[in-house]
């Protein structure tokens, strides 16, 4: 139920409410962006038709040097 | 750049942890997670490195009350449009299912979002239509920003809605389950941040980390949990944080507080949990259907409702047992005749196990 997948702005409508965001698979769809600020070529987690989180690269590196400290570091 | 799924990796990452030379249990609450562990194998790997993982109340469908399945039933009988998402439409409530009333002739919608429930209620001006709002923090919001955009007052919401940090504390409070640490939900906690898990740290001494859903994401967070608990550490960590943050999504916090109050509610498996609970706030009881249908909903209000006969969800939810220890698991209850909600829903655990175990 919780599941939100992520997805890439391509359009946001006038009143700013409404988005297209390409899951990137060929599959285009319409979510609310209401809870998030959004331009367009940002990419967003969508839940239930809507936009919860935007993705930002730095936040996506964090993840990675975690793993890389974990892989250097010595057994214990 | 590797990817989250890199095999190799894994690898490393698991022996890592079996050098760490533990006899642990943790336990997660989301059904995305379970998938995860069970289609990778990677609950029979760690439980080899002296890891127990165990899946508790995650699973908003799972945890929903028979009540609430038949105040759903009821409306739909009394001719309202009742809209709801998949999963909850086939959870059985006493007798029937929705899906069952629905080959009966009753309006019942399965939808993807909240927004297509009032898409119905704009397209039917003559039909009362009554969403099921079910979810953690994670769908919350998609409600709450809906009923602050006035939709039509043929519309209404069966709020049961609940919220994740209490129930936890709910099984620490019980004490049934020894565990070691917890797994938080990554999209949940994307809404919410990391604060509101951090009392249980402080007050249980049981370290957490808030994790992503991607296989190396739970082996990284595993490791942050035995680490933690090697180093005598008890706090929360952040392993998800491309998509949570520290704060959570203020703009959605603030639309479920606008629109939502705490209250104490009841949990499939469990008793009252104080302050786990969302009703509508006084300026929105318009939209809700338990006061506008009082009447229709007036003989459920004392009636007792129990949970299926033989199901273990309520043992499965507290994190007691696992779902083949359940005597009815893959006989009388398959996905495709479901006894509990956990075989029901694609993200409990009953179904998750008799899913992966087939292939
Ligand atoms: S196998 Fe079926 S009856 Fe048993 S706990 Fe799971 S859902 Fe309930």
């Amino acid at each position: 139920m919780c599941l939100a997948i992520p997805g890439k702005i391509i359009e946001i409508d006038k009143n700013k409410e409404h988005a297209i965001v390409d899951y990137g698979d060929g599959t285009k769809r319409k979510v609310n962006v209401t809870l998030v600020d959004v331009k367009i070529g940002n990419y967003v987690l969508v839940h239930a038709g809507f936009a919860i989180e935007v993705l930002n690269e730095k936040d996506a590196l964090e993840t990675l040097s975690l793993f890389r400290e974990m892989l250097s570091m010595e057994d214990e | 750049m590797f990817s989250l799924r890199d095999k190799q990796i894994a690898k490393q990452v698991i022996s890592k942890i079996k050098k760490m030379n533990v006899n642990l249990k943790f336990m997660h609450v989301c059904g995305t997670h379970q998938d995860t562990l069970v289609k990778h194998g990677l609950d029979a790997l760690l439980k080899d490195c002296g890891i127990e993982i165990i899946q508790g109340p995650g699973c908003p469908v799972c945890v929903t009350t028979p009540r609430e399945i038949e105040e759903m039933l009821m409306l739909a009988k009394k001719g309202k449009t009742v809209a709801t998402f998949g999963d909850m439409i086939r959870v059985p409530g006493e007798t029937q299912s929705l899906q069952n009333i629905r080959t009966e002739g009753y309006d019942v919608r399965t939808i993807y979002g909240i927004e297509d429930a009032v898409k119905i209620a704009k397209e039917n001006k003559d039909k009362d239509v009554v969403f099921m709002a079910v979810g953690f923090e994670t769908t919350t919001p998609t409600t709450a920003s809906v009923l602050l955009k006035n939709p039509p007052s043929n519309f209404s919401i069966l709020c049961c809605h609940r919220t994740v940090p209490n129930a936890l504390k709910a099984i620490l409070d019980m004490g049934e389950v020894k565990l070691n640490g917890l797994i938080e939900p990554g999209h949940v906690s994307t809404i919410i941040g990391t604060k509101p898990y951090e009392f249980i740290s402080k007050d249980y001494d049981v370290p957490q980390v808030i994790t992503g859903f991607e296989p190396l994401d739970l082996l990284m967070s595993i490791w942050m949990l035995v680490k933690q608990i090697k180093q005598g550490n008890a706090h929360v960590q952040n392993e998800y944080a491309r998509a949570v943050h520290k704060n959570g999504n203020t703009k959605a916090k603030e639309a479920i507080d606008e629109v939502f109050e705490s209250v104490d509610m009841k949990w499939r498996g469990f008793s009252v949990i104080p302050q786990s609970g969302l009703m509508l706030r006084e300026k929105f009881e318009k939209y809700d259907a338990r006061k506008k249908y009082e009447n229709e909903l007036a003989e459920l209000k004392d009636k007792e409702f129990v949970e299926p006969k033989g199901c273990k969800c309520g043992e499965l939810l507290r994190g007691l047992l696992y779902p083949k220890d359940c005597p009815l698991f893959g006989k009388q209850c398959k996905p495709g005749s479901p006894v509990g909600p956990c075989m029901v829903s694609i993200e409990g655990s009953c179904n998750i196990e008799y899913r992966y175990s087939k292939k």
